[in-house]
């Protein structure tokens, strides 16, 4: 472990700040907690506020799993999980089942969470309403009075132009049927799974200081209108190492004459059901 | 069969060497010194120290090194070090007019008490690239001493509000807002907009600044005063109940003189932009200026309608440290989501080349 | 029967200016209330008083009975986009530009918990047809529309709620003359039939004799006269009345 910090960097201090921000989100689902973001030593929009709530909760004997884009090996995967390793000491795991905490980047794993497990997100822009409305002090208003007409108007613009909802990632939600909050740039196909989850689900936005929650069992509905339901979107194809039709897919380009593979984008989900296979 | 990419343990390793190599550079070269680049690149390690928010010529000089001259990257590990150490308060504010002055100038008057001192500046220099530096060896040029200044210079702003010309500012006794404990609201005091602008980045500031005097947002400034030297800082511990001085750091302040056309409550008088670095930073200082009273616009009851003017705007993107992880981070894998838009692209395009082949029908 | 919106002892002051002096006023249900004066008169500040946008340094607004000083300012909010409706003199500040012509129409719909997609659309369709504008227009953009037509479709956009009390603010200001005479005469139309009630400001007598069952008349900030729209114009008492019935003559 790395002399001269404390256990996973922060202090204790600013480690009970950030519960305490925490324990407020968990108490209302879905609201945003402006809370006192630190500097850190990765970039922000890099996973800060993901690894300030991962610090704050982490102790000597939890296991972390950390993801991006589905994969453990993806690069800052590997640079956070190396960050805690380094700071913290903790055992560090690939496997979603032997996890107790996973730090993810725009995926939600395909096997079930437990009600053991604790799911941080990485968020890049925690406000839902920011491309409607850009200015923080309206979007709390807009929040304070639950005015969300706008962004059903924005799905209502995509159905008339496009026939559909043209929303594909970060596909806002409706938590526990009073909060519009941003699941972060999960792919929608993601969004059901984030519904009455076992696992409470904390959301880390470090640059711009913002932390929200949804506690264990919580309702998260995607918006959408009664004669144009939400669909989520997979690729329509079955994975070519493991062969799943369920899991969400990555596309692997793997020629310039138009030849890809489609594979599982949760690497620990695809690895295992190979070795089931075999 | 082609599966992505692995091994990405290895590649980051193998990546940083080669950084370390480059930032090295040629090794038949002596390495360059922390005390060369504070002593030579005075500047640089100036603007490092002020947008890193941290006051330490030497951390910002080994900063510096690891950067490879990178000001942002150098003042982002500045940051990242300063957040780990143990805050124990403020500090009482600085006292400029007691400042040890190595320059001090006012474009307001043609002469005043403590006169103008021009000090080491660019100004009036031709920016000729002087040759003679390209020699190495060359003698350093003899600087004639000064004699030391003991005699307070008051301040221009001062001056005017003597004569009721310049709107006093308030005397705040809460302890001012610290943005690196406490996430920036709105609407953002005045402590807080100062602290934001006085970590900012330069460009950003200056290209702002700027614009207020090109017709976005209504300023009419005048450099009162600029004046850059050593000041002490003093600091209240709580056990002892009385300040005591900490130490000397240079700093570069200034304040601008804006016309203000009076309200109902209030006749019409001067009121000031503020700007204070760490350093010598005239620009950043002086820009700042503008900007600090190009945000007092609604406070004064001016009308809001310049990019410069709007406090959100302003204060959510003039810091260098959020603004470079957050624009550099779409550098990040994002094939997850771009596969979601792919899907999403194809299935309405096959929506609209059935539409429209339905229609050709 | 009550009046729907009761205003007494509105005052308010800009600097040395007084906006509003002492002013009363009443609505009642179905009526529409024309509040005429030159400007600067303080028909438009009345306007945003009695609408709750602006408070009154003294007297009372009450809506329905209740003060509306008194209401949250969420409840005051969801009042804005249900019961009540606003229609500003230029289109671009009541529409939004930068989205369809059914998504304009649709939004307090859809502010108001509206689900269902192809209802909105209908409810679109129908509202476009109802202030004259081809409904094969519902996907165009508004900034593609005359001024005659933004005007239009914000008021289709105000109207889709069915509320009961709209508030105009010169809402045939910008328009050539021939477009106004066309536009009065649907709002006349839609008023009837949806039994609305209405506060219009106006320096426009032509258009208040047109739509208003009353008029009152501002001047420096206070009411000079008031009463029925036939009686007002062609009976002036006050000389200020007088000078602006006479002007309009001669105009």
């Amino acid at each position: 472990m790395e002399q001269g910090y404390n256990f996973a960097y922060l202090d204790e201090a600013t480690k009970r700040m950030i519960r305490r921000a925490i324990l407020k989100a968990v108490a209302i689902p879905g609201h945003q907690i402006p809370f006192g973001a630190r500097e850190m030593p990765l970039p922000y929009g890099w996973g800060t506020g993901g690894i300030q709530v991962t610090a704050s909760i982490i102790g000597p004997n939890d296991t972390l799993k950390v993801i991006d884009q589905g994969a453990d090996d993806t690069t800052n995967a590997i640079s956070i999980r190396r960050f805690f390793a380094r700071v913290a000491g903790v055992a560090t795991t690939e496997h979603t089942a032997e996890a107790s905490i996973i730090q993810t980047r725009h995926r939600i794993p395909e096997r079930a969470l437990r009600e053991d497990q604790i799911l941080v997100y990485q968020v890049p822009m925690p406000e839902p309403l920011f491309r409607l409305e850009p200015r923080v002090a309206e979007t709390r208003r807009m929040h304070a009075l639950a005015e969300y007409g706008l962004m059903q108007v924005r799905l209502y613009e995509d159905i008339a132009r496009l026939g559909r909802i043209g929303t594909a990632y970060n596909y806002p939600v409706m938590v526990n049927a009073r909060y519009l909050m941003s699941p972060s740039p999960i792919p929608a196909f993601d969004n059901p799974k984030m519904d009455r989850m076992p696992a409470l689900q904390l959301f880390g936005a470090g640059r711009e200081k913002r932390i929200y929650a949804v506690p264990p069992y919580t309702p998260v509905k995607s918006l959408d209108f009664d004669d144009h339901p939400f669909r989520a979107i997979r690729a329509p194809h079955a994975c070519t190492l493991c062969g799943s039709t369920s899991s969400y897919l990555d596309e692997v380009v793997t020629d310039d004459r138009g030849g890809r593979v489609f594979v599982c984008s949760d690497t620990d989900y695809c690895q295992s059901r190979r070795e089931k296979a075999a | 069969m082609y599966v992505a990419v692995k091994g990405g343990e290895a590649a980051i390793d193998a990546a940083h060497g080669w950084l370390a190599a480059e930032r090295r550079g040629d090794p038949a070269l002596p390495e360059l010194t922390l005390d060369q680049i504070a002593q030579q690149m005075t500047l640089a390690v100036d603007r490092v120290m002020a947008e890193g928010s941290c006051y330490d010529r030497g951390l910002a000089a080994l900063a510096l090194k690891q950067a490879r001259g990178d000001a942002i990257e150098a003042a982002f590990l500045l940051r990242a070090y300063r957040t780990t150490l143990a805050r124990f308060g403020a500090a009482e504010p600085l006292d400029t007019g007691g400042m040890r002055i190595a320059r001090r100038i006012s474009a307001t008057y043609k002469d005043l008490p403590g006169g103008q001192v021009l000090g080491p500046t660019f100004d009036y220099t031709h920016r000729l690239l002087d040759f003679a530096l390209a020699a190495e060896g060359a003698p350093p040029a003899t600087v004639p001493e000064r004699e030391a200044d003991t005699a307070v210079v008051p301040r221009v702003a001062e001056l005017l509000a003597r004569e009721g010309l310049m709107q006093r500012e308030p005397q705040g006794e809460a302890e001012p807002t610290d943005l690196t404990r406490d996430p920036l609201t709105f609407p953002a005091d005045r402590s807080a907009r100062l602290q934001n602008l006085a970590r900012g980045d330069e460009g950003f500031l200056l290209g702002l600044g700027y614009s207020t005097q090109r017709g976005y947002g209504n300023a009419h400034p005048f450099v009162g005063e600029i004046r850059q030297g050593r000041v002490t800082v003093e600091f209240t511990p709580p056990e002892l109940g009385f300040p005591i001085a900490i130490g000397e750091i240079d700093v570069t302040e200034c304040q601008m003189v804006n016309q203000f056309k009076g309200s109902l409550t209030e006749p019409p008088q001067f009121t000031r932009g503020y700007g204070l670095v760490f350093g010598h930073g005239e620009r950043k200082a002086m820009a700042m200026a503008l900007v600090d009273r190009a945000l007092r616009a609604e406070e004064l009851g001016e009308e809001v309608t310049a990019p410069a003017q709007d406090a959100e705007f302003v204060l959510y993107h003039s810091d260098n440290v959020e603004a470079t992880g957050f624009v550099e981070h779409l550098k990040l894998p994002h094939y997850v989501d771009f596969q979601s838009e792919l899907e999403n692209i194809r299935a309405m395009r096959a929506d609209a080349m059935g539409a429209l082949k339905q229609a050709a029908e | 029967m009550t009046p729907l919106l009761e205003a007494s002892g509105l005052s308010l002051r800009f600097g040395a200016i007084r906006a509003l002096d002492d002013v009363a006023i009443d609505v009642w249900p179905g009526e529409v209330l024309a509040i005429v004066g030159e400007s600067g008169s303080g028909k438009s500040t009345l306007l945003r008083v009695l609408s709750g946008q602006q408070a009154a340094e003294a007297g009372t607004v009450r809506y329905d009975g209740a003060d509306i000083r008194s209401l949250s300012e969420a409840a005051l909010r969801r009042l804005s986009r249900s019961d009540w409706g606003f229609v500003h003199q230029n289109p671009r500040d009541g529409l939004r530009m930068a989205i369809s012509a059914g998504g304009n129409i649709g939004e307090r719909l859809m502010a108001n918990g509206a689900r269902h997609y192809g209802d909105i659309r209908a409810e679109a369709l129908a509202w476009l047809s109802r202030v004259e504008i081809d409904p094969a227009r519902i996907d165009a953009l508004p900034r593609t529309f005359s001024g005659g037509m933004q005007q239009r479709l914000q008021i289709a956009r105000t109207l889709v709620t069915r509320p009961r009390l709209v508030f105009m603010d010169e809402p045939t200001g910008g328009l050539d003359v021939s477009v106004q005479a066309k536009l009065l005469d649907m709002l006349r139309g839609l008023v009837r039939d949806l039994g609305l009630s209405v506060v219009i400001v106006t320096h426009d007598i032509a258009a208040a004799r047109l739509l208003a069952h009353r008029i009152v008349v501002m001047r420096h900030g206070r009411v000079v006269e008031e009463g029925l729209t036939d009686r007002v114009l062609d009976d002036p008492q006050h000389p200020y009345t007088q000078l602006l019935v006479s002007s309009v003559l001669a105009a």
